[in-house]
């Protein structure tokens, strides 16, 4: 996630928060599961590492954006220590507005790792 | 939609880190232990960051097949288990990282196709690694 550090607390977001989100909208819907034959989105698309990258955006993205802080950057998934697929977004490479108006700004970015059920 | 495939490769090579631009002890000063005369050896983990529409069949940016075949054919059979200064893209050119970092991409650009080389890393150690993103940065 990206976004200005609070001045208050000086965090990007909560990582109890982000780390409850991602237990809430993706963990509980994949872990220990079989992608195709268990979770809706691989039932018409084929579960690639890009393709879980992308569904895990658009699994996190609304709870994210709801909380009205920082914004969903990137979600990298690790197929292996070697192998990774990254989304970054539907705006990934189109110019808009927001990126035009904020670009210049302050970001920080953080990222949880969320270690899997059971270990 | 766009997304992102990477791969990391590990390869094995030597270099030695002097330039004619400067005098020995400018060249001691500047690259220290880095400039010994017999150089020394690095395992390097290169990173190779492709980016590109996630094909609607396959449901891949690329091929990981493809991407394996560039840098093999591309970077590790030229840079693997070889001397860094004795190879041509370095006669003029220091081998540090950065610089090799500069030659992968090089060596890798338009090879990915139909993803486009997004950037190369390069960990020199644990703790020292280089990022090249091309230079429309």
């Amino acid at each position: 996630v990206a976004g200005k550090p609070d001045p208050v607390t000086g965090f990007v977001v909560d990582l109890k928060w982000l780390k409850d989100v991602i237990e809430r909208e993706v963990l509980t819907a994949y872990d220990h599961r079989h992608l195709n034959l268990e979770v809706p989105e691989f039932a018409s698309k084929i579960p690639t590492t890009e393709n879980i990258a992308i569904a895990i955006w658009q699994r996190l993205e609304p709870a994210v954006t709801a909380a009205g802080g920082a914004k969903l950057a990137r979600v990298r998934v690790y197929e292996t220590a070697d192998i990774f697929a990254e989304y970054r977004g539907p705006q990934d490479g189109v110019p808009n507005e927001r990126s035009l108006l904020f670009g210049a700004e302050e970001q920080v970015f953080v990222s949880g790792v969320k270690s899997r059920g059971g270990i | 939609m766009i997304a992102y495939f990477g791969r990391r490769y590990l390869m094995s090579a030597s270099h030695r880190l002097h330039t004619d631009a400067l005098s020995a002890e400018e060249n001691q000063a500047a690259y220290g232990k880095c400039n010994n005369p017999h150089g020394h050896g690095h395992n390097y983990m290169v990173e190779v960051l492709a980016r590109g529409p996630v094909d609607p069949e396959t449901g891949m940016v690329i091929n990981l097949a493809v991407m394996d075949e560039a840098v093999q054919t591309r970077v590790l059979d030229r840079f693997d288990h070889a001397n860094l200064n004795h190879d041509p893209m370095f006669t003029a050119v220091v081998p540090t990282t950065e610089n090799l970092c500069k030659a992968v991409y090089k060596l890798l650009q338009g090879s990915l196709a139909p993803a486009k080389l997004e950037y190369v890393r390069v960990e020199e150690t644990e703790n020292n690694f280089f990022e090249y993103f091309g230079e429309a940065l």
